[in-house]
């Protein structure tokens, strides 16, 4: 914050005092956030390693068992059930909805009628609550009386339980997440187009080329970076959706729509086993800091610090 | 390209507009009306607040939304202090270790309270503080997202305002308040309304350390309220869905411009 030239030795000592209030000055303004941080994310994610190698007895002492929760995750089927099943729900989840993010973007930036109110329907489902998204959709999906067996009877088709059934539960949760997410992602696009030069549209025009192919070849190659750092907190956020299975599935019928981090607060809240929680945990925060490394490795040189 | 637009594409654009407000129009409509139409639509249906009334009295939702508005309050003043502080630290200090500080502030980016439920409830559980409205808001005090967005926003301040600022004989606090928390105020507003709505919005880490009517927020008590087992009638729930949304909703229309651009400044950084 100062730099006092250090000329002769009296100004040198005065100098390093000054680095040294500095610093004690720094620490303070840091310490009240630094306690927080420290007691509810890095504290708790070393207990959570430490607490995965440890049982605890009913009389509540605690054996240290080593690896042995680690080989009994590995030979527990919902563990792995809830992992395929994160793996299919991001799938199926993050390139649709940027696919449709970019869509509804481009629309958006076009000077279309009615754009404001375009940008609105879009975008309003980002700020509902997942809980009142999942109360609604659960009633899309309600057997015989909800809105989509209403629809199919239309056509002569019977009732359905669509989440009740393992065939069908993943589908309609997916599509659900869509439709919740694709207006948030929606506006990171809006902001990246927003920047590009209108030249290059021109451009493109006089030489003839059709929107298409100045979608495809110029616009999309220079939203890469807008893509990449979407797709990174779509994978982010698929870990930590889990609100709307406490309403409408409980991770059933028969853990068909279970994911890790639902599985997690079962096994810690319902089946009162907070080793084995601690030791699911450990995968999670793994999965997370893999994200993060490729994040911070490689991403961020180009996004991050403009 | 911005000016033309293909007919096709503008009929494209209206029609998933109009299905993206689908699911909301629903609830308002379900809501709205009485039980017997909550599936067919007709335009002859009489149009109710029965339903509003009749969530409101089964259950107490007066004090989800006191909950709610407590915690939210409490949670972005929380931030907002703390944010400042640390941030200010870490534009305008030169210490030892700040690079390390830093970095391990931004680990709570990526591993959020909401992953760490099973030690958290541990810790609130010796502090002797569950069941109770701070316990839900302790963990998210201290905000990686607050102090990141917040530096780099210290970090453009002219530093000729400063100095005026210290001739004048301003200390560092005082240079604090008077010079970077005013011209950091649309950084402010953008972090101010994505806490709000995140937190109004919160439910996994609520539900698990609440247990009473006095510190539960809207989101647990609708999820408490709609339980299958409550065999609540359908139009009710909706109400109450649409009670647990409507402020934020109302906020959101009202103000719809800053949202879209706060969630924008907010997720780009």
């Amino acid at each position: 914050m100062t730099d006092l030239a250090a000329s002769s030795p009296i100004p040198e000592r005065r100098a390093r005092s000054q680095a040294w209030w500095n610093a004690v000055n720094a620490w303070l303004l840091l310490l009240p956030a630094a306690v927080l941080l420290v007691a509810f994310t890095h504290w708790p994610i070393l207990a959570t390693i430490r607490h995965s190698l440890f049982i605890t007895k009913r009389n509540g002492s605690e054996v240290f068992v080593g690896t042995d929760s680690y080989g009994a995750m590995a030979a527990d089927p919902i563990f792995w059930k809830a992992l395929v099943n994160n793996f299919w729900f991001a799938l199926g989840t993050i390139p649709t909805s940027i696919a449709l993010a970019l869509i509804m973007a481009v629309w958006v930036n076009r000077n279309m009628r009615g754009r404001g109110f375009l940008r609105l329907a879009y975008f309003t489902p980002t700020v509902l609550p997942m809980i009142a998204v999942a109360n609604i959709w659960l009633f899309f999906y309600t057997p015989d009386y909800g809105a989509l067996d209403q629809l199919r009877g239309l056509f002569g088709l019977g009732g359905w339980n669509w989440l009740g059934d393992p065939s069908t539960v993943m589908g309609c949760l997916i599509v659900m997440v869509i439709w919740k997410e694709a207006g948030f992602f929606m506006i990171f696009y809006l902001a990246a187009l927003q920047q590009l030069s209108p030249d290059l549209d021109e451009a493109a025009s006089i030489e003839g080329a059709s929107r298409w192919y100045t979608f495809r070849r110029i616009t999309f190659p220079l939203l890469m970076p807008t893509t990449l750092f979407v797709a990174i907190n779509a994978v982010i956020n698929s870990f930590k959706l889990v609100d709307h299975l406490v309403i409408m599935t409980k991770g059933g019928p028969n853990n068909a729509s279970t994911l890790l981090l639902y599985y997690i607060y079962e096994v810690a809240f319902t089946f009162q086993d907070s080793s084995y929680a601690a030791t699911l945990t450990v995968v999670l925060l793994t999965l997370l800091s893999a994200i993060a490394l490729l994040k911070f490795g490689y991403l961020d040189r180009r996004i991050h610090y403009q | 390209m911005r000016g033309r637009t293909h007919p096709v594409e503008a009929v494209a654009a209206w029609l998933l507009a109009l299905i993206w407000l689908a699911p909301l129009a629903y609830a308002f409509w379900s809501a709205l009306h009485p039980a017997a139409y909550a599936t067919s639509f007709s335009l002859s249906a009489p149009w109710t607040l029965e339903n509003f009334a009749r969530a409101w009295k089964q259950a107490p939702f007066g004090r989800y939304y006191l909950n709610t508005v407590v915690l939210v309050t409490f949670i972005l003043v929380g931030q907002l202090i703390l944010s400042t502080l640390a941030a200010y630290a870490f534009a305008r200090f030169r210490f030892r270790g700040s690079g390390i500080a830093f970095a391990l502030v931004l680990l709570q980016l990526m591993i959020m309270p909401d992953v760490l439920i099973v030690e958290n409830y541990r810790a609130i559980a010796k502090l002797g503080l569950l069941d109770t409205i701070p316990a839900i808001a302790l963990p998210y005090l201290a905000s990686a997202f607050g102090i990141f967005l917040l530096r780099q926003t210290f970090k453009s301040v002219p530093q000729e305002l400063v100095e005026a600022a210290r001739v004048e004989g301003a200390g560092p606090l005082v240079i604090l308040w008077r010079v970077y928390v005013p011209l950091a105020r649309p950084t402010y507003v953008a972090f101010g309304l994505v806490s709000v709505s995140y937190h109004w919005n919160n439910f996994l880490w609520p539900l698990i350390v609440t247990n009473s009517v006095e510190a539960r927020p809207l989101t647990v008590g609708l999820a408490v309220f709609g339980a299958p087992e409550t065999g609540v009638d359908w139009s009710v729930i909706t109400a109450a869905t649409v009670m647990t949304m409507a402020p934020l909703l109302i906020a959101f229309l009202l103000f719809q411009r800053q949202f879209v651009q706060s969630f924008m400044r907010a997720g780009i950084r």
